[in-house]
């Protein structure tokens, strides 16, 4: 039903369905929107480097400009030392950025307004972070989860909140993508109903108030992908520079 | 206010909807498992795809790219420097060579001058010794008339006097008496007239 605004981010086959043993692997819209993404950011990012002039053109200067900037927010939160990741939280952050842009065009699928795609990215961060720091300081790592200068007496109390809250980190990161991906399409989509459903003589103000939704979503499309981006860099920069 | 709204209104449409499709569709297509898997795979399939070429290919590129401007406009910035420098030095040189000649063109000037003031000295010596010489000769000359003209005078006296006696008189008188006369008096008024 096309007027469901949920209905959006119904996944279904593209093409017969495929199996492996147990596994249903089939080729699903969400997939496509994958593919798109990641074809599209390889696509700008290969135009972009293919000529070095030192003067750039205007697709040099967008991947220039996005690797700087990529580069810039993880050396400050995360210091020299995460130049390694650097590769990867760019990925990250072109994927989600690039999935979430994808999903602002009408008629297509948002990838990220998935729990489970937002929820594997997140528990990958987690537990690639956590490998990270075991291996950076051994079992001094679990000092994280002691804070110095708290009394004796809450320190139990302060442990417990610390490990919570650090377990809780992949599902605060899933759960804040997909839900403002989530929301923010089924604003739009319930905004554009009001707009039929109320015809031509009241159908302006939610009109208007779409358009202007627009304008947020893109905005928050780029937002969620970098606080996405820059909570990784944060996690990282707990796991690589411990401080307690 | 208008995020205030906004997240108002997306909270009211949650559980709206929650209620309004909850039979219809099974709720949030989000929470039905039936394609995670394929999700999964995809994800890790182009995501790990994509990593691969970026850190592999494309990001080395951009970064080489960088790297390579910013040496070219160092080294740019270098040349440019160095030029600068050079330029300096040479226009120190310059204003040397342009100081040097203006004190050349001095000295010249001087010597000229020197030279000329020389010159136009010796020749008013020259000049100055004709002209004293010619004085000399002039001065002897109006001495020569000066001692001549008395005795031409007295002479003169003496004829004019005696030709008046003798019209006075009517006869011829000695002209040595008169002229004993007049030499007499041009002694005396000569003093007065000539100054000697």
């Amino acid at each position: 039903m096309a007027a469901n605004p949920m209905s959006q981010f119904d996944v279904y086959r593209i093409g017969p369905e495929i199996k492996v043993g147990a596994f249903d692997i089939s080729f699903t819209n969400a997939s496509l929107f994958m593919i798109i993404s990641t074809v599209s950011i390889l696509l700008v990012f290969n135009l972009g480097s293919k000529r070095n002039s030192v003067l750039p053109n205007k697709m040099q200067l967008l991947a220039e400009l996005s690797y700087t900037f990529v580069a810039k927010m993880i050396s400050d939160t995360a210091g020299s030392k995460a130049k390694p990741y650097f590769a990867f939280i760019f990925s990250l952050f072109m994927f989600v950025l690039f999935c979430n842009m994808f999903g602002m065009i009408p008629y297509t699928f948002t990838v990220t307004s998935h729990i489970i795609v937002t929820f594997i990215l997140a528990s990958f961060i987690f537990i690639g972070v956590t490998i990270i720091g075991f291996i950076k300081h051994g079992f001094g790592y679990l000092k994280l989860f002691v804070p110095s200068g708290v009394p004796a007496v809450l320190l139990p109390l302060i442990v417990v909140i610390e490990i919570i809250s650090y377990l809780s980190r992949p599902i605060s990161l899933s759960v804040r993508l997909f839900a403002n991906m989530m929301a923010g399409h089924t604003m739009m989509k319930v905004f554009g109903g009001f707009v039929i459903s109320l015809g031509l003589v009241g159908g302006w103000l939610p009109l208007s108030f779409s358009v202007a939704l627009t304008g947020l979503e893109i905005l928050v499309a780029f937002l969620q992908a970098y606080v996405f981006a820059i909570l990784t860099c944060i996690y990282l920069n707990d796991a690589l520079n411990l401080h307690h | 206010m208008i995020k205030k709204i906004y997240f108002q209104s997306i909270f009211f449409s949650f559980l709206f909807f929650k209620e309004a499709f909850a039979a219809e569709s099974g709720g949030m297509p989000q929470l039905n498992p039936e394609f995670w898997i394929s999700q999964i795979f995809w994800l890790i399939l182009t995501f790990g795809i994509m990593y691969f070429i970026l850190s592999k290919f494309i990001l080395p590129k951009i970064s080489n790219n960088l790297e390579s401007r910013k040496s070219q406009i160092l080294e740019n910035i270098e040349a440019a420097e160095k030029q600068r420098e050079d330029s300096e030095t040479k226009l120190k040189e310059y204003d040397e060579i342009l100081l040097k000649s203006k004190m050349e063109a001095k000295s010249i000037f001087n010597q000229a001058r020197e030279k000329a003031l020389k010159d136009i000295g010796s020749k008013k010596e020259v000049l100055d010794r004709q002209i004293d010489a010619e004085i000399i000769k002039a001065e002897k000359e109006i001495k020569e008339l000066r001692v001549k003209a008395p005795d031409k005078i007295n002479k003169i006296a003496i004829e004019t006097s005696s030709e008046l006696l003798e019209k006075l008189i009517g006869s011829e008188i000695n002209s040595s008496s008169i002229s004993a006369i007049v030499n007499d008096l041009s002694k005396r008024n000569g003093d007065k007239y000539y100054g000697n």
